[in-house]
């Protein structure tokens, strides 16, 4: 008995003794720390990004918020921490983890509200960026967007671009946030399309190419030619339809064009992500990060935070101007954009000539 | 009395093995882990720091990573008391979903209630529904004869999508993609109130009812006739029969504890952590690392706690190591690697062989001398 636990341990030991050899040559010599601390004193800033259970690689949200830290990184010098969150309600020990490690935490989307109201409490001398919803808190810096301004010039563009007069629109699931983009986008279509019918579904997910594409050739087989999405990566499925029965798509967060294979992608609402990220990386830097919600970003169409982006060069001069106008009309606040349905119900369609 | 006294000696170093095997099992783990982490080009030493600091640095953090072991324990029970009647209960994750949704709805509906009975009927009432929830499948394999399996699988899709639609409608926080809050007199006590130095963590009395819960299962499993029964059927339903078991009814029954358990957990969830449901994207996860929580704890109840705790302090520190720059994606690896390890049991494979090898030895040069 006892031979055999002496011989597992010898194992053990000679086993854990290579694992030590391995580790030798990351230590640096003393020689090259002696080095780095004659180096001028640069001042330190570090930050990192906290994802919801999305995470990155999605080709939208996450990964657009993951370049704007990364801009500022390199610019910097610094190299940005990343966590991604692998359970929902991990948010609040997640964003501790990293402002334990960090100055500036970035959480990337609205699920983190909760979150952020009790770290910022517990970390007051650290600094927080929220994207996608308001937190109240001195030192957490909140950035919010209006999709739903963006999203009425794509629908202005759609519907002027629909030849059977039905268009779609798929979003992920159904709250608030993508609400948002429906009520934008279909307000754009019916000011610029009286007639147009939009079909709304959603997918119910965000990570599921397959459903995208499924609640996509359901909505071309009601006729639609045009569709629009907001749901993530359930949308490469959307252009993956577009693709495959020739009608137009429009893509989302990012400038999509290049997930087409047949450049079937019509126009992107374009979601500036990777500005919010990196305005508030800035504002840290430059010592004018200003918290609290009297103080929270909202970035729209005059701040250039949503925009349409065209890089299939599929929407006309002529179409681009109309949907200028537009844009100058919401700027001016002549059209004031609803963002829910409830404020849909009373939008009166403007038509601009 | 000698006899009393070497059963008493065989009992203790059973237990021994029992603990010892698994053991040696994680201390390799953590070693092919290490390797990993070096083969990716990180300091392995880096991030086991990052890891156990991560879940054990101080007393927040300790605090999280019981808030997630009290979930575990409860899923792993959940799982290993099902597997002790031979059934495959992958439906724990749908469970533990519908007791969080029943819990919400029982901690929101009843107003001014004293808070004691409030909680025990939150709790209650996540419990029974996760444990209906199950009885239909034990219901279906035991009159119909359809897998468990599958029957579970499809029950843990229609679980979250019911309380998805749930969540959204009747129990939508307005304009909010997650559900209202539990009343006040609804909530689990937190270590908070009292002690100030577990101020940020989320630790709450269910840990103390996962523990309860954990030795009430060791003993109706190991101490009554119920549970003689249970083990019974598990072993060998036909000769179950046979010896004048019931074994349709211990099927339903079986099912309905175990998904009480999951249910319990998701009430927990609700009344202690989160106080309310998010609309979810995809699973949880608490229910299918209970599948992984009941094979490292071998199925037993006192094993469950102890792998539930490994497995928190791994899930707690694996942020931390995302944090010190190792990929998440490696971060789910070693967490791999190590149930790989205990589960394969490949420690004690090991020992048999070369005890078996040693014996045999033994017996050819016995041979030989005669």
């Amino acid at each position: 008995m006892s031979k055999r636990f002496l011989c597992l341990l010898l194992a053990l030991v000679m086993v854990l003794a290579l694992f030590a050899g391995c580790t030798k040559p990351e230590t640096p010599d003393p020689e090259d720390e002696g080095e780095i601390s004659t180096e001028p004193e640069v001042p330190a800033y570090s930050f990192g990004m906290v994802t919801d259970v999305g995470g990155i690689g999605d080709k939208s949200f996450n990964d657009s918020a993951w370049a704007g830290i990364e801009k500022a990184g390199s610019e910097l010098g610094v190299e940005p921490k990343l966590l991604q969150s692998t359970k929902q309600d991990d948010y609040p020990p997640n964003l501790g983890n990293m402002a334990q490690s960090v100055d500036l935490t970035l959480a990337v989307g609205f699920l983190f509200e909760d979150a952020m109201n009790t770290t910022a409490d517990q970390y007051p001398d650290k600094y927080f960026g929220l994207i996608d919803e308001v937190v109240d808190k001195p030192n957490v810096m909140s950035v919010t967007f209006k999709e739903h301004e963006g999203s009425f010039l794509v629908g202005v563009i759609a519907g002027l671009t629909t030849k059977s007069n039905v268009i779609g629109f798929v979003g992920g699931m159904d709250f608030p946030v993508i609400n948002r983009f429906e009520a934008g986008f279909i307000a754009g279509v019916k000011s610029a399309n009286p007639k147009a019918k939009v079909i709304v579904n959603y997918t119910g997910a965000f990570d599921d190419p397959d459903k995208g594409k499924e609640v996509a050739l359901t909505q071309f087989q009601q006729k639609a030619d045009v569709i629009f999405h907001a749901s993530g990566a359930c949308g490469i499925g959307v252009i993956m339809a577009a693709d495959e029965k020739d009608f137009w798509a429009i893509g989302v967060d990012m400038d999509q064009a290049a997930e087409s294979t047949k450049n079937k992608v019509l126009c992107s609402m374009i979601k500036r992500v990777d500005v919010a990220t990196y305005t508030v990386i800035q504002s840290y830097v430059n010592n004018d990060f200003k918290g609290g919600a009297a103080n929270a970003l909202e970035l729209g169409l005059k701040e250039d935070g949503v925009g349409v982006g065209d890089g299939g060069n599929n929407v006309s001069a002529e179409l681009s101007a109309i949907a200028d106008k537009y844009k100058e009309a919401i700027n001016d606040g002549t059209i004031v954009v609803p963002s829910t349905r409830e404020e849909l119900e009373e939008f009166e369609p403007v038509e601009i000539e | 009395m000698e006899s009393m006294k070497s059963e008493f000696k065989s009992n203790i170093k059973n237990t021994f093995s029992e603990i010892m095997y698994p053991l040696i099992a994680i201390v390799f783990s953590f070693v092919a882990a290490g390797i990993l982490v070096y083969a990716f080009g990180k300091d392995p030493i880096v991030a086991f720091k990052a890891l156990f600091w991560g879940s054990l640095g101080d007393l927040n953090k300790v605090g999280e990573t019981l808030v997630t072991t009290t979930t575990l324990i409860l899923t792993g029970l959940s799982i290993a008391f099902a597997f002790r009647c031979g059934l495959f209960n992958i439906g724990a994750e749908g469970q533990f979903i519908m007791g969080g949704v029943i819990s919400l709805w029982a901690g929101w509906a009843f107003k001014g209630l004293p808070a004691f009975l409030h909680v025990t009927i939150t709790l209650i009432a996540g419990a029974i529904g996760g444990g209906l929830w199950a009885g239909i499948i034990g219901w279906l394999k035991a009159k119909v004869g359809s897998h468990e399996v599958i029957n579970s699988i499809m029950m843990n899709y229609i679980a979250m999508n019911l309380s998805n639609y749930l969540i959204m409608t009747v129990l939508n926080e307005p304009n909010k993609a997650f559900s209202v809050e539990i009343e006040k007199s609804a909530r689990l006590w937190r270590l908070s109130e009292k002690f100030i130095q577990f101020k940020y963590s989320r630790i709450h009395i269910g840990i103390l009812i996962a523990l309860i819960v954990a030795l009430f299962t060791y003993y109706l499993l190991n101490k009554t006739i119920r549970g003689y029964e249970i083990r019974a059927v598990g072993f060998n339903p036909g000769a179950a029969e046979y010896g004048g078991i019931d074994v349709s009814k211990n099927i339903v029954l079986a099912m309905f504890i175990s998904g009480l358990f999951a249910g319990l957990a998701g009430g927990i969830q609700t009344a202690g952590v989160q106080y309310r449901v998010n609309n979810l994207f995809g699973f949880t996860g608490y229910g299918l690392d209970g599948i992984a929580v009941a094979l490292v704890g071998n199925n037993h109840p006192i094993g469950v706690i102890l792998s539930a705790l490994l497995f928190g302090i791994l899930q707690k520190g694996g942020p931390m190591m995302q944090v010190e720059g190792i990929p998440k994606e490696v971060v789910g690896i070693i967490q791999g690697i190590i149930i790989l390890f205990v589960a394969a049991n490949f420690v004690r494979v090991m020992a048999k062989t070369f005890r078996g090898k040693k014996a045999s030895h033994e017996a050819k040069i016995k041979e030989g001398v005669k």
